[in-house]
């Protein structure tokens, strides 16, 4: 079982965590920044799996982690995950991202959080893996993205987060007039074959 | 994969150049999504907390206002949650916007909802009291015809939810599990197991349905289903046997590509739903020949199919072996496993050989030959960059440890803790030296050398019971007496050696281990004075670096020294400082080594030398104060009342309001004296401290006798007996074995080319000295744990143990080896003396109580009748253990009548405890093993019994039980003989404590024996436990009951159907009682009272009314999880009639 999984920039900024057990914020805090510390403390070419981190529970979890450019991805699993498992899924994982937000960089994950929230929600439920079939995620998080679309309006600013960031010197984007909730409950949706 | 993620946060600041047409402050047309923006440029270009902890609280006031203002849309609503969650992330209390979350996912629209729902997950923990407020909204959304809200309420139910609501939502989600969409039905399965996590007995009814999921036609979900049974079969393997067969057809099918492609992970067919089963089928065929054999094929398949490209083979693989290793051995199986573990040993990967050495680790427990094939690799990995490579390497080295390579093992231990400094690894670590040291020291020099390094290493981080184990060791000594001697003159000498050195700081718990040892044994040195020796305590002492624990122990060696060297000024001087210390607990040692001072042979009768394992007896009545209490009493002082009541009787007093449920007024008089907690002593008069003191004896059966070190009894291992075979054994194969490593490595030699480096030699040689004594043992025990070590530091023989244990269980009732009838007949002996010695105390009370009575003539009615109550206890208890609980299963009996000397003694023992019928365990044409259980009244006994069916004799036959953490288990001397003759049985017998509630547990261990002129069998079996099984009657009166209602905070109900009338109560409990040994106390109307405890002593009780046709049964107790399981336990009883 999955216990907890944190994404944090080399400059030790932690971008994302998401908790499976209930730990109390201050607890949590101990765990980011342990794991900040164990991880840092890490040197290229060693192998991707820590142990222990008194922390987050005793000798049998470990964590298991994985660099990309300026990126950690950290899973903490206990001892009924499979390493390479989890090695694999995270590269599913960041394979998906890649997809959905197509070329994902760093700042894509600062400013959609809500939306890897969601994305990780498709393929690990409460602490189990849910879905290994990035396509499938994919879809999915597509089918969302539809419904995003047609709400538009300002709530579709979020999706635009980035380019509204890359395009600074425009004036502010013009908004649609938000078209309500009408188009929201049709269970239009093709993923759901 | 680094190109996806090009662009680097340095830049970030950059993008975030302040709008030169926007500027100044924020104004609030400003969209959220560049607040969300501005938040995050100041936090990268933050250089301190300090800044940061300002940033965010001035963020977090902004967003108290916005959240707050009744023109805040939605819409914007969402925004600031996102801002939140950040904040939240970063430590931040954001409190005051949870309410907000919950709303946003009630109100918003679709996508509002979401990030409602988001922030509701990630802000709450499952006991927050705001989830209450989610429920609603969870249920309407699951009622949605959107499946979009449907997925996001099933997400939010298996990431949090409250335990006490899940029957509201249940019904909702089960019917999911029929849903045409197959992404519903697979979310409702993990939600359902997330139910099953935190509430199993609340699922229990679903579990046809959760087999109804593992054949869904759709793949997905009978991947989800398997994390279910995964769970369930790790719980309890036998439950599920059954299933092998289909969890094999599904791995064949998945093995053999008949899934569809979309499931393929770079080519490999659903790499993660193969390593579920594999784990699966590890888990059921272990210990179990029959299930195994269903699955050498697949697992054939898998092992050949996994060809290797690609990291996820290598996951299957791993898996693969972990499972051949873990199920009933196959040798053609176990040569492909151990040919895919070198893959991984000899693989250039990092990660793979990582996993490679945990693999061996492993192994190597069931086939420690394995080493010595892959022994090069192994020596590399010790020296290895990696520290975690390195550490998986010593654990390895751990595993194969043996008195040969033990100094270099240990060596490599230490030097690896010298550079560390988590505290968690040399927590690990030193435990790890220290049990080696214990276990195969070879000599007096190393040990004690070892240990100090492992002391002042290991410091105050390491588990106290190492320091305790070693004193404890050094003071009971070996089997010859000046071996130990000299051991304790070694310590002596080295501690002193040590304290000499100027300016070196030792851990306060090696300070306190010396200051013993120093008090303890310093007599044994010739060169030194005990003066000399006070000395530098003395200096210790004064020193500012010593906490004041360390300091207690430190003039507690003073003061057993000070005989030796009674004319010391120094000790003079001691006293002189330490009476005027601020420290109290120093000023009263100080005192009291004064007036010891003055007496010196009280001083030398006090504190003998070397008596430290003498026993001591304490007399925990205190009887000598009898006359003065009497004295008092006459006086009319008030009877001493014990710390808990009167607390209670506080309470009570302080309450207005009577809530108590059963309106059973209790009176603080003398009546109300009773203990509520008065286990097992159902009716006995308390009053005066005697009797406490007697009570006291009764509740803390093991501690009749006091130990020095004995702060938990120690676990009896078994080689006082079976030593003496073991060392026999390995004496020939050592030889052996020293030629296996020659011919090893000479044919290493020749075989590699002849510009063998320096360091390779090396190399060669740590491996010789690592891997001495390992291989050739594996004919002998292929599939057991090879533990024939011959311990150096052998306990002394238990002698001493079985003295204590006899004298503390003649209170118990114990049922007593059976093998020999002398001590059956003297346990019975001291117990009746007890039981005489208790109603003389009684007696006495008895006669000084009505001295009392004359002065108080008001209350002179109802003490008299409780006092002849009392007095008639000792008979009464007789009955309530012996007859009461009678229950003869003399089907069981009857079964096992084929042996008569096993019958025999079964009835022996079903005459004073209840017990289980025979399980048979094992069962061949050699022997039969079977078990089982006896519920006594202070612990679960196990018996195993095994019988030589065969014609000739068996040797060492042997039982042992591998350590649990949930279990303390406890050998219970059985006399045992070398040579068990033709058609004998003999017995095994362990008591079995529980160490931490559960609810299921297995308790695993092994048989072996030898036939006349075999090789040794070993068989290995495993039990289950459950906590029904340490679930004893409580038999308090109703009074008590209803004291003891309100003092617990933990309750459950539940209604259950009945079909029977209402006059079924008395049945109904009377079926309880039975079956769940819980103790009916009243019968009130349609009422009922039954109390129960798990041992040692947590109450439970349970209140029951009929209602109609329906019984609603009320559990509290200070426990929180017992009321749940038993109201479970209840359930399935109640419906079982």
């Amino acid at each position: 079982m999955i216990k907890g999984i944190l994404i944090f920039n080399n400059h030790r900024k932690p971008w994302l965590s998401k908790f499976y057990q209930p730990y109390s914020v201050d607890k949590q805090q101990q765990i980011i920044r342990e794991t900040l510390h164990l991880v840092f403390k890490r040197d290229e070419n060693v192998c991707n799996f820590l142990e222990g981190g008194s922390l987050i529970g005793g000798f049998d979890n470990k964590l298991i982690y994985r660099h990309y450019a300026t990126l950690y991805f950290v899973f903490c699993v206990d001892s009924s995950g499979s390493e390479l498992g989890i090695l694999d899924l995270i590269q599913g994982f960041v394979e998906t991202l890649d997809k959905c937000f197509e070329n994902v960089c760093e700042l894509d994950l600062i400013f959609h959080v809500d939306k890897v929230h969601n994305i990780l929600a498709e393929m690990v439920m409460g602490g189990m893996v849910l879905e290994t079939n990035m396509n499938e995620t994919v879809t999915q998080t597509d089918a969302q993205k539809k419904l995003e679309k047609s709400e538009a309006g300002l709530a579709g600013a979020p999706a635009r987060a980035v380019s509204a960031v890359k395009n600074m010197n425009l004036p502010e984007i013009p908004r649609n007039i938000s078209i309500g909730d009408i188009s929201i409950k049709v269970p239009n949706l093709p993923s759901f074959k | 994969m680094s190109d996806i993620v090009e662009k680097t946060l340095t830049a970030l600041p950059g993008l975030f150049l302040p709008n030169p047409q926007g500027g100044g402050p924020a104004a609030p047309r400003t969209s959220f999504s560049s607040r969300l923006g501005g938040l995050i440029r100041a936090i990268t270009a933050l250089t301190s907390k300090h800044e940061e902890e300002k940033l965010i609280q001035q963020e977090l006031n902004n967003l108290k206002v916005t959240v707050s203002a009744p023109t805040t849309t939605l819409k914007m609503m969402k925004e600031c949650m996102v801002r939140l969650i950040y904040c939240e992330m970063l430590g931040y209390d954001a409190s005051f916007g949870y309410i907000h979350a919950i709303k946003l996912a009630q109100q918003g629209n679709l996508l509002e909802k979401r990030v409602g729902y988001l922030a509701v997950s990630l802000f709450l923990h499952e006991n927050h009291e705001l989830l209450l407020l989610l429920v609603n909204t969870v249920v309407k959304d699951l009622q949605s015809t959107n499946l979009v809200e449907v997925c996001m309420a099933l997400t939010v139910v298996s990431q949090i939810f409250p335990r006490e609501m899940i029957p509201a939502v249940l019904p909702l989600i089960e019917d999911k599990l029929q849903h045409p969409k197959e992404i519903i039905r697979r979310k409702a399965v993990l939600a359902l197991y997330k139910f099953h996590l935190i509430a199993p007995n609340q699922v229990q009814h679903i579990h046809t349905k959760f087999r109804k999921a593992l054949c869904d036609r759709d793949v997905g979900v009978m991947a989800a289903s398997l994390h279910i049974y995964l769970r369930m079969i790790k719980e309890n393997s036998s439950g599920y046997k059954d299933l092998t067969g289909s969890f094999v057809t599904i791995l064949k099918q998945v093995v053999g590509g008949k899934l569809p492609v979309e499931f393929n992970y770079h080519s490999v067919p659903a790499p993660w739903l193969q390593i579920q089963l594999l784990r699966i089928l590890g888990l059921l065929g272990k210990d179990d020949q029959r299930t195994s054999e269903l699955m050498y094929d697949v697992l054939d398949e898998s092992l050949r199919r996994a060809e290797l490209n690609h990291n996820i083979t290598y996951a299957i693989l791993f898996e693969c072996v972990h499972t051949v290793y873990s199920i009933y051995p196959k040798s053609e199986l176990l040569e492909k496993a151990v040919k895919c573990i070198g893959k991984f040993v000899l693989s250039p990967k990092i990660n793979l050989k990582y996993l490679g050495l945990k693999a061996l680790t492993y192994v190597i427990q069931q086939d420690p030959s394995l080493a010595l094939q892959h022994q090069m690799t192994i020596i590399e990995c010790l020296d290895h960059p990696d520290p975690i490579i390195k550490r998986e390497t010593l654990e390895l080295l751990y595993r194969i440890t043996n008195a040969q390579n033990i100094t270099v093992i240990v060596q490599k231990m230490l030097e690896y803790l010298q550079q560390s400094k988590e505290e968690y690894i040399i927590v690990n670590l030193v435990g790890k030296i220290a049990e080696l040291a214990e276990k195969y020291a070879p000599d007096n020099a190393w040990f004690i050398q070892t240990m100090n390094a492992v002391f002042s290493v290991g410091g105050d981080v390491m588990h106290p019971d190492i320091p305790n184990d070693f004193l404890r060791l050094l003071a009971e000594g070996f089997d010859d007496e000046a071996e130990d001697q000299q051991l304790r003159l070694y310590a002596v000498e080295s501690y002193l050696t040590l304290l000499d050195m100027e300016n070196v700081f030792y851990p306060q718990r090696f300070i306190q281990v010396m200051s013993w040892v120093l008090g303890e044994y310093s007599y044994l040195l010739d060169k030194e004075t005990p003066e000399e020796v006070v000395t530098r305590l003395y200096k210790l002492l004064m020193s500012d670096s010593i906490s004041s624990e360390t300091k207690a122990w430190l003039i507690a060696a003073v003061i057993k020294l000070t005989p030796q060297a009674y004319a010391s000024d120094i000790i003079e001087r001691l006293i002189q400082d330490f009476t005027v210390s601020l420290d109290t607990c120093m000023r009263q040692h100080a005192f009291e080594l004064k007036q010891l001072h003055e007496n010196v042979e009280l001083m030398k009768t006090l504190f003998p030398v070397d008596k430290s394992s003498e026993d001591m007896v304490v007399d925990a009545s205190l009887s000598f104060l009898d006359g003065f209490v009497a004295e008092g009493l006459s006086q009319g002082a008030a009877p001493y009342k014990p710390h808990h009541q009167r607390q209670e009787e506080k309470l009570s007093q302080e309450k207005v309001l009577n809530f108590e449920p059963y309106g059973l007024s209790f009176s603080s008089g003398i009546t109300g004296r009773q203990s509520p907690a008065g286990i097992s002593l159902g009716s006995d008069v308390s009053g005066n401290s005697a009797d406490t003191g007697l009570k006291e004896t009764n509740s803390l059966q093991l501690e009749g006798v006091k130990k020095l070190w004995g702060k938990e009894g120690y676990l009896p291992k078994k080689e006082s007996k079976a030593g003496d075979k073991m060392e026999a054994l390995p004496i020939p194969q050592e030889s052996g074995i020293m030629e296996n490593v020659d011919q090893a490595i000479p044919s290493k030699n020749q075989s590699q080319s002849l510009t063998q480096s320096k360091e390779e030699e090396e190399k060669q040689l740590l491996a010789s000295s690592l891997f001495v004594g390992i291989g050739s043992e594996n004919t002998i025990n292929l599939m057991g744990k090879a533990d024939t070590m011959s311990h150096k530091f052998r306990r002394k023989s238990k002698v001493k143990e079985a003295k204590s244990g006899e004298a503390s269980r003649a209170h118990s009732m114990a049922c007593s080896s059976l093998s020999s009838q002398s001590r059956v007949a003297f346990e019975d002996d001291s117990y009746l003396n007890t039981l005489q010695g208790r109603r003389d105390t009684e007696l006495k009370k008895f006669s000084t109580n009505s001295e009392l009575l004359d002065s108080e003539s008001l209350k002179e009615l109802p003490s008299v009748k409780k006092l002849s109550d009392g007095s008639l206890s000792a008979p009464s208890l007789f009955a309530d253990e012996n007859i009461e609980i009678l229950h003869l299963p003399s089907s069981s009996v009857a079964s096992a009548a084929n042996d008569i000397s096993l019958s025999s003694s079964l009835l022996e023992e079903t005459t004073e405890c209840m017990q289980s019928s025979l399980m048979k365990v094992y069962n061949n044409e050699t022997v039969s093993v079977s078990s089982y259980k006896i519920w006594k009244d202070d612990c679960l006994l196990m018996i195993w019994s095994l019988t030589n069916k065969s014609g000739s004799e068996l040797k060492s036959a042997n039982l042992e039980i591998f350590p649990e953490e949930n279990f303390k288990t406890t050998e219970r001397p059985v006399c045992s003989l070398p040579v068990m003759e033709t058609e004998s049985t003999k017995n095994f017998e362990y008591s079995i404590h529980m160490e931490k509630p559960f609810t299921e547990g297995t308790l695993s261990g092994f048989v072996n024996y030898q036939l006349m002129d075999t090789h040794s069998v070993q068989l290995e079996f495993s039990i289950n436990l459950s906590l029904l099984d340490f679930i004893r009657p409580l038999k308090i009166s109703t009074e008590d009951f209803g004291k003891l209602w309100l003092s617990f905070a933990n309750d459950v109900k539940q209604n259950i159907k009945t079909s029977e009338p209402q006059d079924a109560l008395p049945t109904t409990l009377q079926m309880l009682q039975q079956k769940l040994r819980l103790h009916v106390i009243d019968i009130i109307g349609n009422e009922g009272l039954l109390a129960c405890q798990l041992l040692p002593s947590i109450p439970c009780l349970l209140h029951c009314r009929v209602h109609a046709d329906v019984l609603a049964l009320w559990f509290r107790s200070s426990c929180s999880a017992l009321p749940d399981y038993l109201s479970y336990q209840c359930q399935k009883a109640i419906e079982g009639l």
